[in-house]
């Protein structure tokens, strides 16, 4: 049919046909509807919850210190994480093979072995190293330290998991790395720009956009795996409801408690994951406005646009 | 390879030159992609080099920025030895803070732009000269400026490069150049990633830069700009230059059985 015969005919009738019925969907969103129901009428009236006891201890001093020491745990894990991480990634990357090799021998024993298991470790970290000390190796000590004093449980418990974040940080890094266009470098290069400056200015920034996604997902993760320090050991949100229930018996409201401040911080750092990733992912193709706009537009539209 | 080869750099004010090339030879691995090239190019001169896929000729504009490093023969820039310095007969590498000062004065211009996708327009033109020459941003800013304004770009300072066409790209690329004042420019076919449409942009902004008295080698299919700009035309075949001489005689009048087979299928 050509336009000319549109014209002369008037247009077509719209079209007013039968939806396809989808009988599946009523029945699944019913079978979620009675599981949220039953789920919330078991949040009311169960008396293993114990919303009261949860309540006088949420905020009291033991607890803050828990959550305090969890976030505190996690930053400084984090960080230690990402500067060694980069170290490694960058010794990995290097045409030297022996700071290439040392990196992947690290890389090797910190992500073949359970982070459970190595917290064990430093917890008896005294034994291992029962002192610590400076001078030539091999040689003459000039100070010399016992372990077991210098390494507190704190400082144990951070040293764990940074060596630990380190492993991964460094694949994480190297793989941003990599995903920068060669000849990023290249054009640097012939700007007559250093390789430092090659590297802090054009590639990590670019490395930056596939480095946040997963490092956000290490920050969730670490943040809960800092649990695991009970193991040094070191008092965190865990270990301190363990501890407030092994003298209450009350351990399901405790552990529930701790959920909901686990899920409170993972929350927050989801909303600056986001914040983040909008920041690095400047200048790819459209920008992260017109994206918003994008997903706007097709949102509000008559739904038959292409995807 | 044992025979001498030039101990003197060549005297810039003498000949004039900016590029002497000597026996200049380069191999990947097994594969030798320069089989000994003899080239000068003389300060103020654009000469234009054309040849099959695979020739060479990319290989040879990377060397002589020392992205690429040299097997064998020596290579001037402006009257340094590129890469090297030589000292008692030897060779010594340079460090990477020297290779870095050499390249300055050579400013390079790829195939596929490599604008710094992060950075803005404007940001890509200031970087070198603010992080390298550690000048002051204002002062920078205005030269920047004013050199995105000479590629006809004025009124896109702010744009990042994946809001710009494929031409525009360019044109900030060759302003990204332009802004550590270099001495010699390298094209390495700017124009071969663009659309047909775009292309003309880039070789009028390139035509402009030539007029100005830049010292250029172009690696280029485009042969009526190679006529019209280029001072002289190097046809280089399988790692080797076969011919050499003025555009118009080596386009109306070629010499080798090579050379008129490849021109009787690009014109």
């Amino acid at each position: 049919m050509t336009a000319d015969d549109d014209v002369e005919k008037g247009r077509p009738e719209a079209i007013r046909a039968v939806p396809v019925r989808h009988p599946g969907r009523w029945v699944a969103a019913a079978v979620v509807l009675v599981l949220v129901a039953m789920f919330v009428h078991f949040l009311f009236t169960s008396d293993a919850l114990d919303w009261a006891e949860q309540r006088k201890y949420v905020t009291s001093d033991a607890v803050l210190k828990g959550v305090r020491n969890t976030i505190l745990l996690t930053i400084a894990a984090m960080v230690g994480g990402m500067v060694l991480g980069t170290i490694l990634a960058l010794m990995r990357m290097s045409a030297n093979p022996l700071l290439s090799g040392a990196s992947w021998f690290y890389l090797w024993f910190f992500r073949g072995t359970p982070l459970y298991t190595q917290l064990l470790i430093w917890g008896a970290i005294g034994t291992l190293f029962p002192t610590v000390g400076i001078g030539i190796p091999f040689g003459p000590e000039f100070e010399t330290w016992k372990t077991q004093e210098l390494v507190t449980p704190m400082l144990a418990a951070g040293l764990g998991l940074i060596l630990n974040e380190a492993a991964y940080m460094a694949e994480i890094v190297r793989a941003g790395i990599l995903s920068v266009d060669e000849g990023q470098q290249e054009a640097a290069s012939a700007l007559g720009m250093s390789r430092s400056q090659t590297m802090g200015r054009i590639v990590l920034p670019q490395a930056m956009r596939v480095i946040v996604p997963p490092t956000g997902n290490e920050v969730l993760s670490m943040m809960k795996n800092t649990s695991l320090v009970a193991a040094v050991p070191f008092s965190e949100l865990t270990f301190t409801a363990q501890t407030i229930y092994a003298s209450t018996y009350k351990i399901i409201p405790m552990l529930v408690m701790a959920c909901l401040w686990y899920l409170l911080l993972s929350s927050i750092l989801m909303v600056g994951q986001h914040y983040l990733e909008r920041h690095f992912s400047r200048g790819v193709g459209r920008s992260a406005e017109a994206g918003l706009r994008l997903r706007l537009s097709r949102g509000g539209g008559s739904g038959n646009e292409r995807r | 390879m044992g025979d001498k080869l030039s101990k003197e750099p060549p005297a810039a004010e003498s000949g004039g030159l900016m590029v002497r090339a000597e026996r200049v030879h380069k191999s990947f691995g097994r594969l030798e992609v320069l089989k000994g090239i003899d080239l000068e190019v003389r300060q103020g001169e654009v000469m234009c080099v054309v040849g099959p896929s695979g020739s060479g000729k990319s290989t040879f504009l990377r060397c002589i920025n020392h992205l690429e490093k040299i097997n064998a023969g020596r290579l001037w820039v402006n009257g340094h030895l590129v890469g090297y310095r030589e000292q008692g007969g030897k060779l010594h590498e340079l460090r990477d803070r020297e290779v870095a000062a050499q390249r300055r004065e050579i400013g390079m211009v790829f195939q596929r732009f490599n604008l710094f996708p992060h950075k803005t327009a404007l940001e890509n033109v200031m970087g070198a000269p603010v992080w390298v020459k550690k000048q002051p941003k204002d002062q920078v800013r205005q030269k920047a400026l004013a050199l995105l304004d000479r590629v006809g770009l004025a009124d896109k300072p702010r744009s990042y490069p994946a809001q710009l066409s494929g031409g525009q790209q360019q044109r900030v690329a060759i302003a990204r150049a332009l802004a550590m004042e270099p001495a010699l420019m390298l094209f390495d076919e700017p124009t071969s990633a663009l659309d047909p449409e775009l292309v003309g942009e880039v070789l009028e902004v390139m035509k402009q830069l030539a007029l100005d008295g830049m010292t250029m080698i172009v690696v280029t299919h485009e042969m009526g700009f190679a006529r019209e700009v280029g001072d002289s035309l190097v046809f280089m075949d399988d790692g080797v230059v076969v011919e050499t001489g003025t555009p118009r005689e080596v386009l109306a009048d070629p010499q080798h059985q090579r050379t008129r087979d490849f021109l009787s299928k690009v014109l």
